[in-house]
């Protein structure tokens, strides 16, 4: 059943087309339709599931000359991030209500991103796998450069060409990472035995000086799409370019498929590549394994993230660089190799789909689609906290979530990622707590520049259009997501700790996991 | 395999499938004459049409027919695997006379037609034939139909240029070609393939014997277009009416390429040395990886800088020679498996992207720009021209992505130690590269604007046909890989796993 979330995305996509660019409120309809059904899919399949077992949902010989499968299955963490997948989908949908230019095309790309995210997590087997993940990559390209926005504040005259280079660049960053993956996958299909079945492989001990180097070449090849520091700077741009729908998918779902894939593949099948190599690089104790550089390259996008985000002028650019910010949490965390951490880490990834996805849907939706402006500076006398109330509330409990306050989910995530690196690398806590500290600041001035600086023109001239429905009921599920994990974390640690002591990750347990 | 002496009835026998098309074409170009002053052109173009897709309807039926045999010399040597060949070809051949549906540019259809299916029958000779002689008779059969093909649009100046120059370039690597083929000859007295291969195994290759082989490198890399010998193709793709560049972008190459690699993996393999990291060793594929790094770095670079369609889909062509290249460079069975699943998705795809331009052509596109909007004037070909540039571009579930997957991973599987990664990582940088140049074309086709002038383009029914036939079959072998690859296993002898 679960599968076919799946499915229904692409049939989705078909169907949206063939209502055509004429019948918006008809493609609309089928395009939420289809998202509610995939999400009421994931939380039957998310309710019904029980510890981290591997449950296989189909499996069929696809390409048996080269011992290929077609093998979808899911298990706790597959499931959580399936979860957030339908979650994000219908908040998506809900807040592109109001497209109206070329709408079937618009959903058509939207429901393939989303059919093609839905694989990526349920693949079990790496070609499968990466099919997917590369279906979601032209989507992107086309929402980007077709329905985009543009910073209009910081390059005015440039708007077409700006959003199109947006799009170009991150298709073309996807593209390269998934580059190093597919070479990555090449190796493997060689050295480990002519297949490419996920579970087979993660049994199957590769010869050390090979996971040795194709760990790295596959996490960093995944780690582009997931925003690791230095290859993020796809990210800021890209959401700030995105139509609101695309932006909440880019930074809710699909950094995941990075993350996901760091875990899945990387971490999963070449864990003894972060085996400690033996000598020290430039001579500095704590680099030493590529466990480190790597979680060196997090602690870096978590500070770097938060202070570029400080100082930026461009509300979407302020949450677009938070992301990578938050992205480097869920790195860190995979990096810790403990228990605590790794979970913090998935945990991270679906509290931070749903966060970020609330952000984009306040910056872009809300308020840049009827403002018109995204500078900070600009928006501030518009005394937004009173012309938009709802708006106002939404991006306070948002922001209030971001920096992690307890009773949200970012709080449970953050602080467990926390607890993890205090295990594993105790100096790099004080570092990533400093970056939780710019979190804050960040947060906090957006907030006040955007809602409560109080201007002297009265914003009565022109009224604001009011608060729709759909935006009430994307905002109120995403508001209700993250607040439901907050307070319930088991919810989501019963099916991920099991997941993670599961024989697919026993490589990594018995290697570099203390 | 048998070998048997030959016999004239025989031997009428076994060139059936050769024969049913040159009778369509004969009898196309006479039908052509007779009908020429009381039928309208579009009546004589379909007919001609519909002489050609019979025949070579019948061709495909005969050609299964045939039986696998070798005669002396190995004149014709008939296998699985050439029949394999010679079957896409022919279907090749069919969906480019579909195409032609629309061409507008000539009086004598008939010629055209009959030269395209001449040149059908040269291929299907040169990918049956084992003999160096035979495969350079074919090949100059082959390239003298393409120079006629490419200027036959007498009304515009660059398609006689274009011709020109493709007959300069591929006059003098003839010449190179039959060079190699003569010193190959002084090494073995014997023309055939498989005497040539007992004549220069055992031992190391000497000058003569290298020399022979970049000769023949040079000959063969002029007509695959690999760099450093692709100068002609920018031109004649350029210059070429849209159907013949289509053809001599799909058709030739899937013969070119076959011929090529059974030259070198047949004829010289006791000669390979290799060019892995670890282990150099002289011979022809060392000197093949050059042309493949080349022809990746140069093709897919120069591609960016293109504004004119078709010459980015020449230097395309170029870069995915480089690729293709590498399943000769492993000669493994799975690696030729691998070359022809890629050339025959490669060339659907290219026949495709060129029946687009074909179904343009009468408002003048070359330029990119001229492409913008398309998808609001026409979505269906718009719709097509998606498909098949992701597919080129090696995007999945398209039958690209597969293709390059399994050619990567045959070569990759050749030798120890993983000793051609250096090349396929090159390979895989480059494809990320050609989404840069793919993504700019679709970019025109979905994201710009159309100009308000614009007119709705309409295309006519069989060039729909066929084009939707291409990129369904694109869709679907991408999606079920096995279906071709299957059969080209079987036909080379792999077994299932």
């Amino acid at each position: 059943m679960l599968a076919w979330t799946i499915y229904l995305s692409f049939l989705g996509a078909l169907a949206v087309l063939i209502a055509g660019n004429k019948r918006p409120q008809a493609v609309r309809t089928i395009a939420l339709l289809t998202a509610l059904v995939g999400l009421a899919i994931s939380i039957s399949a998310f309710a019904q599931h029980r510890g981290g077992d591997l449950l296989t949902l189909t499996r069929l010989r696809w390409i048996p000359q080269l011992g290929i499968e077609y093998h979808l299955a899911a298990d706790g963490i597959s499931l959580v991030l399936v979860l957030l997948t339908g979650i994000a989908a219908t908040a998506g949908i809900l807040f592109s209500w109001n497209i109206a230019y070329r709408t079937a095309e618009f959903f058509a790309f939207y429901l393939a991103l989303i059919g093609g995210v839905y694989g990526v997590f349920l693949s079990f087997d790496l070609l499968l796998l990466f099919v997917f993940y590369e279906i979601a990559i032209i989507p992107k390209y086309f929402l980007i450069a077709i329905w985009g926005s543009s910073s209009r504040s910081a390059h005015p005259g440039h708007a077409g060409s700006l959003r199109e280079y947006a799009a170009m660049k991150l298709a073309l960053y996807s593209f390269a990472g998934s580059g190093l993956v597919l070479a990555g996958i090449l190796a493997v299909w060689v050295v480990g035995g002519h297949t490419t079945s996920m579970e087979v492989l993660s049994h199957a001990s590769l010869p050390v000086h090979f996971q040795m180097w194709a760990f790295p070449l596959v996490f960093v090849g995944f780690g582009v799409l997931a925003g690791m520091w230095p290859f993020h700077t796809w990210a800021p741009g890209g959401h700030a370019a995105a139509p609101t729908g695309a932006s909440m998918l880019l930074a809710g779902v699909v950094m995941k498929l990075g993350a996901y894939g760091c875990l899945r593949v990387a971490m999963m099948l070449f864990p003894r590549g972060l085996d400690p190599w033996g000598f020290h690089l430039l001579g500095l104790g704590m680099i030493s394994s590529w466990r480190d550089v790597f979680a060196l390259l997090a602690l870096i996008g978590i500070v770097y993230g938060a202070s570029v985000a400080l100082v930026q002028r461009d509300f979407k650019l302020v949450v677009g660089y938070s992301s990578v910010s938050h992205m480097g949490f869920v790195l860190l965390g995979l990096m810790t190799l403990n228990q605590i951490g790794l979970d913090g880490a998935v945990f991270q990834m679906f509290s931070h789909g749903v966060i970020a996805g609330l952000l984009f849907a306040v910056v872009g939706r809300m308020v840049y689609e009827r403002t018109h402006t995204r500078d900070l500076n600009e928006l501030g006398p518009l005394r937004l906290g009173r012309a938009m109330p709802f708006a106002m509330v939404v991006f306070v409990l948002a922001a209030m979530a971001s920096i992690g306050l307890p009773g949200f989910s970012g709080f449970i995530a953050e602080f467990q990622i926390l607890i993890g690196v205090w295990r594993s690398f105790p100096w790099m806590v004080s570092v990533a707590g400093f970056g939780i500290l710019v979190g804050v600041a960040f947060a906090w001035r957006a907030l006040t520049k955007a809602f409560f600086s109080g201007g002297t023109s009265s914003s009565s001239e022109h009224p604001l259009p009011p608060t729709t429905l759909p935006e009430y009921l994307g905002a109120l599920l995403l508001l209700g997501t993250t607040i439901a994990a907050g307070l319930c974390p088991r919810l989501m640690t019963n099916l991920i700790l099991p997941s993670l002591n599961s024989p697919l990750f026993e490589g990594l347990r018995t290697g570099a996991w203390r | 395999m048998a070998v048997i002496r030959v016999d004239l009835v025989e031997l009428l026998r076994l060139t059936l499938p050769e024969i049913a098309i040159a009778l369509a074409a004969l009898l196309a170009i006479t039908l052509d004459i007779v009908l020429a002053k009381r039928t309208s052109l579009q009546a004589r173009l379909h007919v001609g049409l519909f002489l050609g897709c019979v025949g070579c309807g019948i061709a495909i039926y005969l050609a299964q027919m045939t039986p696998a045999v070798k005669l002396p010399d190995g004149m014709m040597a008939i296998t699985p695997l050439t029949t394999l060949v010679q079957t896409a070809l022919i279907g090749l051949t069919i969906l480019t006379l579909l195409l032609c549906d629309s061409i507008r540019f000539t009086e004598h259809v008939g010629e055209y037609l009959g030269l395209l299916l001449f040149a059908t029958v040269a291929m299907l000779f040169l990918v049956a034939s084992q003999n160096l002689l035979l495969i350079f008779v074919s090949l100059e059969f082959l390239s003298l139909s393409l120079y006629m093909l490419t200027g036959f649009d007498k009304q515009r100046r660059q398609s006689s240029e274009a011709a020109l120059k493709y007959f300069l370039f591929g006059g003098m690597s003839a010449g190179f070609l039959l060079f190699g083929i003569s010193l190959l000859y002084g090494r073995s007295n014997s023309l055939d393939l498989r005497e040539l291969a007992v004549a220069v195994s055992g031992h190391k290759p000497d000058a003569i014997l290298l020399l022979a082989i970049v000769m023949v490198a040079i000959g063969f890399g002029f007509k695959v277009a690999a760099a450093p010998f692709h100068f002609w193709a920018p031109d004649a793709y350029q210059g070429a009416p849209a159907t013949s560049a289509g053809f001599i972008a799909s058709s030739s190459k899937v013969a070119s390429f076959f011929t090529f690699a059974q030259v070198v993996t047949i004829g010289l393999a006791g000669a390979a040395g290799a060019s892995g990291w670890h282990g150099f060793q002289p011979g022809w594929v060392p000197v093949l990886t050059i042309l493949a790094a080349l022809s990746m770095v140069v093709g897919n670079l120069t591609a960016i800088a293109q504004s004119s369609l078709r010459r980015l889909l020449a230097y395309s062509a170029v870069g995915h020679a480089g690729y293709i290249l590498l399943g000769m460079i492993a000669h493994t069975p799975q690696s030729l498996s691998a070359l022809i699943y890629y050339v025959i998705t490669y060339a659907l795809a290219a026949l495709g992207v060129f029946g687009v331009l074909n179904s343009l052509d009468s408002k003048g596109v070359d330029r990119l720009a001229s492409l913008a909007g398309l998808s609001r004037r026409n979505p269906g070909l718009a719709a097509c021209m998606l498909i098949l540039l992701l597919s080129l571009a090696g995007i999945p579930p398209l039958s690209g992505f597969f293709a390059k997957f399994y050619l990567f991973a045959a070569a990759l599987d050749s030798g120890a130690r993983l000793g051609l990664f250096w090349l396929v990582l090159l390979a895989i940088l480059m494809s990320a590269v050609s989404l840069y140049y793919y993504l700019r074309v679709l970019k025109q086709v979905y994201v710009a604007d159309a100009p308000e002038d614009a007119a709705v383009v309409r295309v006519s029914l069989l060039s729909s046909v066929a084009m939707w036939v291409i990129a369904g079959l694109v869709v679907l072998i991408g999606c079920m890989p096995n279906l071709l690859l299957g059969w080209i296993d079987r036909s080379i002898g792999i077994l299932a796993r």
